[in-house]
């Protein structure tokens, strides 16, 4: 734990950074099903009921609307709230309580009332895990003033920007991919945080940006290396928050390159990518040689059956192929 | 089992000081005075929106919320007014909200079913049924987590009662012993739609299935309700978890300003008339005077200073500037 930094799972990322923020404000609760004597079904709470009690961490009903509801209320009278979520589909049975009361109370109010409270919740297909458990909803939450929404992709994002949410006066929605829950990497110690709405570029590249959201990172980390095989450099951003957005960066890179390409694992139409392509056509169109590309999951309920999953789920070959395409 | 009616039978008038006794009577004028000028302003074309008025059960706000301390809690509903004012809420800057000015309460960016005054305890009415449930529920968790002298009321309709969220909630200040005070205002009509029509079996058996004891009073008779609040809010406050009151009342207004008398035709005007009869505001002020307590000069100045009051506040309502187009992005985020 002294060590300054060491090589984690984004899970013990996590869990490092609800330990250390809870240790921080005595005004964090943490709700949820299973959260506490389980550690939550995908262990991401461990050993937090033992280190802070059952005053602090609730085992909750099942009961998705009622565990957001008691957190807003809880979050306009004085604690902090943090709520796990098991899947994202299971967000729609709380939409009320996000969408019309967290997000709008205190725009309503004039800002009488702040609601600092986070949405912790696992979404992302390739679990097999079939329609209802699988979803990646992120856009429907980014469509709602009043919300923050954060999608982290490595350990150190997982950890800094968790500890920045917590922190955060703002109803935020933070979106785990269940299936890079042991995805490993650096972990910074201690007091780790970042500014939510900063991107981070991890590769750099003069052929064209590809901007690639959570999970999405590792396809497009991928199809950056089999590219460059055959001479052609992309740039590869995550934006690490949707809302806010960090426009600036995704259109300088845009301008740069002058092809862009948007990758995220939520439905492709009326989604994250439809988005962050207008807002770059909007910023950069006089740079761009091609329309932004888009490459979303299909528009189809997610399927249980393995090779039926996986053609729902954008991958490497498809970032190669639209990349060559757009640089034809 | 529903709790025995000498248990909460309502105090003896003789037992209530007189200054607590004018101040129901007082705030229950009040709101009547207010929903009736809302009535008139919104009929005249002054008032934006939609305004669900209280007119008829006043004396459930009155009689729950002249039990509590400016350090507890409510949520209301969307037909809210009452409750706010109830609690302590200003006229003026909630008829300021009411027609969308600066001056009010949230700006005019919540309007009649949004009104928030934190100071006083208000955390909120709310514009989707039992939608603050939750908040009151949370409000009694964090009051318990932070050891903090603070009681929630919930007040809710009939037609709130058949939402989930009340169960989800509920459940959890059950099984944690919140102090939460469930008020459900049976108003006979959830919207177009009477209680029989929509509700199966009993409300507060529904409570006491969750280990919520439960009690039904006259809503229209508030000293009844005070006595029965009394209770719930001292039980609550004493640590031994949430409690569940019905009133039964009627809303004589319909249920906002565009139902009007039997125009929808789910109710009769005999039914509406039949309801007036046991206005609770006359009602009140009758046994006052039978038993002593005051005479009709009194009352008479107590109706004539809150029509001023609200003639004023009005006035200030009308004449106070809309707020700045700036305002529009305000707030939105901390």
């Amino acid at each position: 734990m002294s060590t300054p930094e060491r090589i984690g799972t984004i899970r013990e990322a996590i869990n490092e950074a609800l330990h250390e923020e809870m240790q921080r404000d005595p005004a964090i609760i943490l709700m949820g099903e299973d959260v506490g004597l389980a550690g939550g079904v995908f262990k991401i709470t461990n050993g937090l009921l033992t280190a802070f009690g059952p005053e602090r961490v609730y085992d909750t009903p099942i009961a998705e609307a009622g565990i957001v509801g008691l957190a807003v209320g809880a979050a306009m009278t004085g604690l902090r709230p943090i709520v796990e979520i098991m899947f994202s589909d299971f967000t729609t049975l709380a939409s009320d309580q996000i969408v019309n009361q967290a997000a709008k109370l205190r725009y309503m109010t004039a800002g009488q009332t702040t609601v600092p409270m986070v949405v912790r919740t696992a979404m992302g297909a390739g679990r097999r895990a079939a329609a209802q458990h699988s979803q990646s909803l992120q856009a429907w939450y980014c469509h709602i003033p009043g919300l923050k929404v954060v999608m982290p992709s490595t350990p150190a994002d997982a950890k800094g920007l968790l500890k920045s949410a917590i922190r955060d006066d703002n109803p935020v929605i933070f979106m785990e991919d269940k299936m890079m829950y042991n995805q490993k990497g650096t972990i910074p110690s201690g007091d780790y945080t970042l500014p939510l709405g900063k991107a981070r570029v991890h590769r750099e590249g003069r052929h064209a940006v590809v901007v690639s959201t959570s999970s999405m990172l590792y396809p497009a980390l991928e199809a950056a290396d089999l590219l460059a095989k055959d001479g052609i450099e992309i740039m590869v951003i995550d934006p690490r928050t949707l809302s806010p957005l960090d426009t600036d960066t995704l259109i300088q890179a845009a301008k740069e390159t002058g092809h862009a390409l948007i990758v995220d694992e939520g439905y492709q139409s009326f989604g994250v990518t439809a988005e962050i392509a207008a807002r770059i056509q909007e910023g950069a169109f006089d740079y761009l040689d091609e329309p932004v590309r888009r490459l979303g999951a299909l528009d189809v309920p997610v399927p249980f059956a393995p090779s039926l999953e996986d053609l729902t789920i954008p991958n490497a070959a498809q970032i190669v192929e639209l990349v060559k395409e757009m640089l034809a | 089992m529903t709790q025995s009616a000498a248990l909460i039978s309502p105090p003896d008038l003789s037992q209530i000081p007189i200054e607590t006794l004018s101040d129901m009577y007082r705030r229950m004028v009040t709101i009547r005075k207010f929903e009736e000028t809302v009535y008139d302003v919104y009929s005249r074309g002054i008032m934006p929106g939609l305004a669900h008025l209280y007119t008829g059960m006043e004396a459930v706000a009155v009689g729950v919320c002249i039990n509590l301390r400016p350090t507890d809690n409510i949520t209301s509903t969307h037909r809210g007014h009452g409750h706010l004012l109830a609690k302590g809420g200003e006229p003026k800057r909630m008829f300021a909200e009411l027609l969308g000015k600066a001056a009010g309460y949230n700006h005019g960016k919540g309007g009649s079913m949004h009104i928030v005054d934190l100071s006083l305890g208000i955390l909120g009415a709310n514009g989707i049924v039992a939608g603050g449930m939750g908040i009151a529920a949370g409000a009694a968790l964090s009051a318990k987590v932070r050891r903090e002298d603070r009681v929630s009321v919930a007040f809710f309709g009939d037609g709130a009662l058949n939402e989930g969220l009340f169960y989800e909630t509920a459940n959890m200040a059950s099984l944690w012993q919140l102090p939460v005070v469930y008020v459900m205002e049976n108003n006979t009509y959830g919207e177009y739609t009477s209680t029989a029509r929509s509700t199966a079996g009993s409300a507060p058996a529904r409570a006491e299935a969750m280990g919520i004891p439960a009690i039904c009073v006259d809503g229209n008779d508030v000293q009844a309700v005070y006595g029965a609040a009394r209770w719930a809010i001292a039980e609550a406050r004493a640590g031994n978890g949430p409690r569940f009151v019905e009133c039964q009342t009627y809303r004589w207004r319909g249920h906002h300003m565009g139902d009007q008398g039997d125009t929808y035709g789910y109710r009769t005007q005999a039914e509406i008339e039949e309801w007036m009869k046991k206005d609770p505001i006359p009602r009140f002020g009758q046994r006052l005077i039978d038993g002593g307590r005051t005479d009709t000069a009194t009352l008479a100045a107590i109706d004539a200073e809150v029509q001023q009051d609200i003639t004023d506040a009005v006035e200030f309502a009308k004449q106070a500037p809309y707020p700045d187009s700036s305002e529009v992005y305000k707030h939105v985020y901390a």
